[in-house]
């Protein structure tokens, strides 16, 4: 074995008598060319459904998004920030209770709501909301936000990510169904007074 | 005896397998190298066949639905028989097959293996070593638990954070907008066919080429690798002290196989297997995410990179260290094996363990993050801060505890470490300073401007003030310190203060 370490010692066509080398243009050489190229264009063939088949997941932000209601308004006192939970609008029967999705829900006037996604902006990770000191902290990296959902301090980048939102009759609507992440679903806070008093990039 | 004999050649005049392995084991080795060095490859592949086989084991009984795999994990540990061993055998199995991947990889490198004619050999180890870390990731989903949950949220954010295509990589990874079932069948096919057959299929590969290249020899000093040399010493070398394979080297590969088989077995039995968590329900939030531990240290670094620096850093670090990787062998793939004459790959390798060995004890006690309930469910001020002190201390002591100063700052050794301990903070910092300080924030910590009155900031600082030892005295501001007068060393309150 150690002497056949790195030549090609299988004997060549000429060697065995076997004329139809590669070089040869020959019928069955031609014939194995042609099958070559027919199975190519079959596999492209099948390629394309099978490429479109793998990048179903792939769709526009918007497609991915509906108007998902929050509850009645009176659940959320003015002055306050609460947690409220949503069913996630894409879900699937089997997708068990990853199927809830929470948020937190910031009144600041009758009409006036804030929505922030649970998702920390740094990595991802739940923020938790500590009203005696007005901050959302969060637990893995040590991100901290204000109560407006500005940056205060620690590795984000930026403020917390916030839903669209809007009122129909007594309820509370947010547009949602997409993990919030830098590029997906990503919304710049309103930074006008912002507490963190520095323009949150996004 | 006869008898089997013919069975035996009745199956190989059909098989034909007995003659090219039997070449394969008794092929010569140099003499050095049927070493105890040299087993960790052989350990590895073991492993590897462990964690086929266990794994299909748990494929008996585990559901790979979001709504079902909690449960069917909890019946795995819970009532089916021995399941819970199986399950320990498996993480044990991933916890071993990483820990021997990289020994073996640190002694290839050390031993110089990388170079001529096996650059190929070490291009795959890499490919190989990666697809490991990703059997423990996808592994780490299909615990679906609620570190899975979170740990997928990670990954998602990391995606998010690629330029341009960032959203559509994200989709990718989790197979829709948001982690749910499709994610969980996604990782589940990554990690049940199609990394273990990229994984077979190189690990063969890999064997392969050992074998038709040769184990590396012992590096010596001075026997430099030159391309147009090498492969003529390495058979002189062989045809002087060359020993077969099998028995010379391979009884060493088979005892520390079978060592490391029953160390995995023995950590199953007495530690018992991983989780399964919390239920994967993203709507509890009272979590605190954390990665296993061969990817503590990737924890500790995001949390202590600049946050400008972060993005480029998780999505061009890996890369420049895979590139690195591959490079080695093409850019050193001659030259001197031994250790003994490369001081510079001795000190990278000595940096690269330290660091790693750093973080990951960093990524244990994750001093960074707030501790969520130290202002609630820790113990309270120590009472040798309280004793004696005036009213409004006493008031700025409830408010430190009240406002959650204490999820970051620790006192009396209980509290979080994410800002500086404040036992002495007031040999530290001067009334002003410290006023300062909570107001304004800075330095990484919020400004409690807003959601402090001025008679809690004053109690506050107050009671900050007597953070001294008995024998040093608080910080002061030496252009109001006037001549003469004494020093304000019980920490009272000044008129500064009080007027505010």
């Amino acid at each position: 074995m150690r002497e056949s370490k790195f030549e090609d010692t299988r004997p060549t066509a000429r060697e065995t008598g076997d004329h139809e080398s590669q070089r040869e243009v020959s019928r069955r050489w031609l014939l194995v060319k042609i099958g070559v190229l027919v199975n190519s264009l079959v596999g492209m063939a099948i390629a394309i459904p099978v490429l479109k088949y793998l990048l179903s997941p792939v769709a526009p932000d918007e497609s991915y998004k509906s108007w998902v209601s929050l509850g009645a308004l009176e659940k959320f006192p003015i002055g306050e920030t609460r947690l409220a939970t949503f069913t996630n609008p894409n879900r699937r029967p089997w997708d068990g209770e990853t199927d809830g999705v929470a948020c937190w829900v910031r009144r600041t006037a009758a009409n006036e709501f804030k929505v922030f996604a649970i998702n920390c902006a740094h990595l991802g990770c739940p923020v938790r909301w500590f009203p005696q000191s007005q901050l959302f902290m969060c637990p893995c990296h040590g991100g901290v936000y204000y109560a407006d959902g500005s940056r205060a301090s620690g590795p984000p980048e930026r403020g917390l990510f916030a839903y669209d939102s809007r009122i129909v009759g007594d309820q509370l609507e947010i547009k949602a169904g997409e993990l919030a992440t830098l590029s997906t679903s990503a919304k710049l806070v309103n930074i006008t007074g912002a507490q963190g008093g520095r323009p949150c990039a996004g | 005896m006869r008898r089997l004999k013919r069975l035996f050649d009745w199956f190989d005049e059909r098989l034909q397998l007995a003659a090219p392995i039997k070449e394969a084991a008794t092929h010569r080795i140099p003499q050095k190298t049927a070493s105890w060095f040299y087993v960790f490859g052989s350990a590895a592949f073991t492993l590897l066949m462990l964690q086929v086989v266990t794994g299909v084991l748990l494929a008996l009984v585990y559901v790979p639905s979001a709504g079902e795999a909690w449960n069917s994990l909890n019946v795995l540990n819970h009532q089916v028989a021995f399941g819970w061993f199986l399950r320990a055998m498996h993480g044990w199995g991933s916890n071993f097959m990483i820990a021997v991947v990289l020994v073996h990889m640190t002694q290839v490198f050390l031993f110089g293996a990388y170079k001529y004619p096996r650059e190929l050999t070490w291009t795959i180890g890499v490919f190989l070593l990666l697809m490991t870390f990703g059997m423990a990731f996808t592994g780490q989903v299909l615990r679906f638990d609620q570190d899975a949950y979170w740990g997928l949220g990670i990954g998602a954010s990391i995606a998010g954070r690629v330029p341009l295509i960032g959203a559509p990589v994200v989709h990718l990874l989790l197979g829709g907008p948001i982690i749910g079932g499709a994610t969980l069948s996604r990782f589940f096919a990554i990690h049940v066919f199609i990394i273990p057959g990229i994984l077979l299929a190189s690990a063969s590969l890999h064997v392969w080429m050992v074998l038709k290249l040769g184990v590396n020899e012992w590096p010596m000093p001075g026997r430099v690798v030159r391309r147009t040399t090498y492969l003529e010493e390495y058979e002189r070398l062989n045809a002087r002290e060359g020993v077969p394979f099998v028995p010379a080297a391979a009884w060493k590969d088979i005892f520390f196989s079978a060592a490391v088989v029953a160390a995995v077995a023995i950590c199953a039995l007495v530690l018992g297997p991983y989780g399964p968590g919390g239920q994967p329900d993203p709507t509890i939030i009272q979590t605190a995410p954390k990665p296993d531990f061969f990817f503590l240290w990737l924890y500790a670094v995001l949390s202590y990179l600049p946050p400008s620096l972060e993005t480029p850093f998780v999505l061009i670090a890996p890369i420049a260290g895979i590139a690195v990787l591959l490079a080695l062998p093409f850019v050193s793939g001659e030259g001197e094996k031994s250790w003994h004459r490369r001081p510079v790959a001795i000190l990278i390798l000595v940096t690269l363990v330290t660091s790693w060995a750093v973080l990951t004890r960093l990524g244990t006690h994750t001093p960074w993050s707030p501790k969520m309930d130290a202002w609630s469910g820790g113990s309270p001020v120590p009472i040798q801060y309280t004793r004696g002190a005036s009213p409004l201390e006493r008031q700025g002591a409830v408010v430190f505890q009240a406002k959650q100063c204490r999820n970051c700052h620790s006192i009396g050794g209980d509290g979080g470490q994410r800002g500086p301990t404040l036992d002495t903070v007031a040999t530290r910092l001067t009334e002003d300073q410290l006023i300062r300080q909570v107001l304004q924030g800075g330095g990484n910590m919020p400004a409690y401007g807003k959601n402090l009155s001025p008679p809690e900031v004053t109690a506050l600082v107050s009671f900050l003030e007597i953070l001294h030892p008995a024998g040093e005295p608080p910080a002061q501001n030496a252009s109001q310190v006037q001549a003469g007068a004494p020093s304000n060393q019980s920490g009272a309150p000044t008129d500064a203060t009080r007027s505010r």
